[in-house]
């Protein structure tokens, strides 16, 4: 017998235009945390959804416990006792935890007419998150659940069908530090219990702290396992992107110039009365707890969601906003948090996707002007490094990094003058940020006022010329590059008041 | 590899101009975007199965004749599923349009008659159209209600309006200017059959060439992205059900035409008939994506089996029956081959 629980061996996989896979071996043992590496684009959710069969392998072999197996469809995947974990939960928010867990598989009784068992998946539903040391009634519907305990339920879950291969796509991106630390005490748990898990995962420094082996792709083949224990971060970094990354924040900071974007006494939902002010050629880092307002201010400055009170001047100008149309007339553009649900059209192509928000400036009539639009997408996607197979590619089908570039290309096709982020880096790689700190670096040098809202203390600190701290809707603190400590932010963003001039 | 970004357009640039954009816009349709575009109707194979299909069973279905008489049934929900082709590429739903065609054709008629003019009964007819279109509109954007409901009672609410402005009573006789439009030719062609292609032209040069096509599109697609990329939803949408009005106005006029009267229970069962040539054709009842060709093939499958079958001599229930197991037989295929 094989001394690996799962082999992948010589897996291809080609799309159109792309070779996602290229002779690609994966070995998982048994009880381990295997972290799967790569920049976006890379393979790995190519790799985890030809394992949970989502897609079919042009060509390689699949081996559990020494035998060879087909996986043709999820069914196929389920009964060798492979469950995944998506970063999308597939959750029924009106059901309860127990419904959730025995969805489709509920356990019935009676001879005859066969009834649901509810106190029997009841009862088994409390034993699986007992196994956790959760204290959650498995009757609470799962919407009263926040993001930490709906992943719980989806551990719970996959568990429940008796899985001994668990992958985790990027399971902590949603979670607070608390909360990654209760997630991590579940998987040793579950290690203890004999079962295998594939953790993907960009989030580099909490990988020691997790997992024993790491497997590393980048461009659609294996470039290496390493263990864990014996390799540092450069070492890791240098095997993704294929150099080393000297700095993870690559700040080049300029002269700041003339006043921006001046905000006064703003009020909406979720913002009690923020005044700042935003310079040409500054990167302003907006720091704070998640819920804080950060968000919130942005949208009401962009008219996202109408601001209850307060002025908001452009260049020395006041402007009067009350839709985002009015914000991008006024100069400012706002990248959302949410890629999928506010940033693009993931139905519509690339070309269609930058060309929305200046869909003006190449019509003459109402009639599009096919060529111009076509020129100026050509022009991000070239620029930008978007890695696009034509300009007629549908979003969706882009890597997380590239639909943010495309995100990035629609604003910076308004020219703003005010460009606000908001966690511009969240779910994409290493390499992916390093360019777009570069580009932030680069509109500052054009005189851009930029705004980077992130949750990301190293990034904030890290990126930022000055930084301000919200907490319950208000500025409770701003620092200047020079003095900023992450202690400081902390310290203003959970409720001391310092540094405020 | 360069990672570094350049961020310096030039204006030329910008304005798609430049050395740099001339590289790659070149192929407006690439061989893969025809290929594809042939794939989404593959509803067109399903056509040629029934024509041919309906070619062996009767030897005078396939005569140039038959196949004009087709294209002339055709032409009406031809033209009115071209409107609700757009919104339901909005992810919206028009359940009205038979009664704004009622209504639109007593109005006009009853014009034509107290000799006010065509021209100025035409005229009438557009400003009803798509007023009863922008109202449609307005009550979902402004309102807020879900097409669903805002039309669905609008539709009973039009349908009231057209048996009270004639009492319930049908209006017979139009000038024969008029009926032209309805029972003329050119050439070989009847006229209802051109009309419905240049509007088709004209619906296809809207969506694929247009902001109000691409607005369309990007809204069925993801509203909320839209709205925050500076586009103007509203306005969008509601023009949407405004076009949707004036293509029911256009189908009046064929109808009236060809009838030589009007009745205010005219256009019954519309909705259902334009909607099944639109989802047949290829346009997903989600949003985010039309097939203004498909619809008119879609149109034209549900005209060739009503032909067909009444060259067999199928009993009008049995057509019922035929017409609906093909609506959900062309889906299905539609379905299976993706």
């Amino acid at each position: 017998m094989s001394e690996f629980l799962l082999e992948m061996r010589n897996v291809n996989k080609r799309f159109p235009g792309v070779i996602a896979l290229q002779d690609v071996n994966f070995a998982l043992k048994k009880g381990e945390v295997h972290v799967l590496l790569g920049e976006n684009g890379a393979g790995k959710s190519t790799l985890m959804k030809i394992l949970s069969g989502a897609y079919p392998m042009d060509s390689g072999e699949i081996f559990i416990k020494g035998k060879r197996v087909e996986i043709n469809k999820p069914q196929d995947a389920q009964e060798l006792g492979i469950s995944i974990i998506h970063q999308e939960f597939n959750l029924i928010p009106h059901l309860s935890i127990a419904q959730n867990i025995f969805l489709g598989r509920e356990p019935v009784e009676g001879r005859f007419i066969k009834t649901i068992a509810w106190d029997k998946m009841y009862r088994k539903a409390a034993e699986i998150l007992g196994r956790f040391d959760i204290n959650v009634s498995p009757r609470t519907p799962v919407r009263e659940l926040g993001v930490a305990m709906q992943q719980m339920v989806e551990i719970a879950k996959a568990l429940s069908v008796n899985a001994e291969i668990v992958v985790m796509d990027e399971p902590t991106a949603a979670l607070t530090t608390a909360e990654t630390e209760k997630l991590f005490q579940v998987i040793r748990t579950l290690k203890a219990q004999g079962v295998s898990i594939i953790y993907i995962s960009h989030r580099l420094e909490e990988l020691s702290k997790i997992g024993d082996v790491a497997t590393v792709l980048r461009d659609g083949r294996n470039v290496g396992t390493v263990d864990l224990k014996k390799t540092d971060t450069d070492t890791l970094v240098r095997m993704m992107v294929g150099r080393s990354l000297t700095d993870m924040f690559p700040k080049e900071s300029v002269p700041r110039g003339k006043e921006a974007l001046r905000v006064e006494n703003l009020y909406g939902k979720g913002v009690n009365g923020v005044s700042f002010v935003a310079y040409e050629g500054e990167v302003l880092g907006f720091a704070g707890i998640v819920g804080c307002g950060r968000t919130e201010l942005a949208r009401a400055i962009f008219g996202a969601d109408p601001a209850s009170g307060g002025r908001v001047y452009v260049d020395g100008r006041e402007v009067s906003i009350s839709s985002p149309r009015q914000a991008i007339k006024a100069g400012i553009a706002y990248l959302t948090e949410d890629r999928g649900r506010e940033g693009l059209v993931l139905g519509l192509s690339v070309r269609e996707n930058i060309g929305l928000p200046v869909l003006d400036k190449v019509c003459r009539a109402g009639i599009v002007n096919f060529g111009r639009k076509s020129a100026l997408a050509a022009n991000f996607v070239k620029n930008l490094g978007i890695k696009t197979p034509s300009l007629s590619t549908l979003a969706r089908s882009l890597s997380g990094g590239n639909q943010q570039k495309v995100v990035l290309a629609k604003w910076l096709a308004t020219k703003a003058k005010v460009l606000i982020f908001d966690e511009p880096t969240r779910g994409i790689d290493v390499g992916a940020k390093w360019e777009i700190y570069q580009l932030i670096n680069e509109l500052a040098k054009q005189g851009t006022s930029v705004i980077m809202i992130s949750s990301d203390l190293r990034e904030i600190l890290g990126m930022s010329d000055r930084i301000l701290v919200m907490r319950e809707g208000c500025i409770t603190g701003e620092f200047d590059r020079s003095e900023a400590t992450q202690e400081k932010i902390l310290y203003c963003a959970a409720g001391g008041k310092t540094g405020v001039h | 590899m360069q990672r570094g970004v350049r961020l310096v357009f030039t204006n030329h640039e910008l304005a798609g101009t430049g050395p740099a954009g001339a590289e790659v816009s070149k192929p407006r349709f690439s061989q893969a975007s025809v290929m594809q575009y042939l794939q989404q109707i593959g509803i067109l194979a399903g056509f040629i199965v029934l024509m041919l299909a309906f070619a062996i069973l009767s030897p005078y279905f396939l005569t140039l004749d038959n196949l004009l008489a087709i294209a002339l049934q055709s032409s009406i929900n031809a033209v009115v599923a071209l409107g609700m082709t757009f919104v339901i590429a909005t992810g919206g739903i028009d359940l009205s349009v038979g009664s704004i065609v009622a209504l639109i054709g007593v109005v006009m008629a009853d014009l034509m008659q107290s000799g006010v003019g065509i021209p100025v009964s035409v005229l009438a007819g557009t400003v009803i159209g798509v007023g009863c279109g922008t109202m449609n509109g307005l009550l979902i954007t402004k309102a807020k209600l879900p097409p669903f409901i805002v039309t669905l009672g609008m539709m009973s609410f039009i349908r009231g309006l057209a048996l009270i402005y004639t009492s319930g009573q049908p209006i017979y006789g139009v000038p024969a200017g008029f009926r032209f439009l309805g029972s003329g030719y050119i050439g070989a062609v009847p006229v209802p059959v051109i009309i419905a292609a240049l509007a088709a032209a004209l619906a296809y040069f809207l969506l694929r060439r247009t902001r109000f096509g691409e607005y369309t599109l990007a809204i069925g697609g993801n509203e909320e992205a839209t709205r925050l990329s500076g586009v103007n939803v509203g306005f969008y949408k509601t023009l949407v059900y405004s076009f949707c009005g004036l293509m029911c106005t256009l189908g009046t006029i064929i109808l009236v035409a060809r009838l030589n009267a009007a009745e205010p229970i005219a256009g019954f069962n519309y909705e259902l008939d334009a909607i099944a040539a639109t989802v047949m054709g290829g346009t997903s009842l989600t949003g985010g994506q039309a097939n203004i060709l498909g619809t008119m093939v879609g149109a034209l499958i549900m005209g060739a089996l009503r032909n067909g079958l009444n060259l067999l001599n199928v009993q009008a229930f049995y057509q019922q029956l035929a017409i609906g197991a093909v609506i959900i037989l062309a889906v299905l295929v539609d379905r299976f081959r993706k």
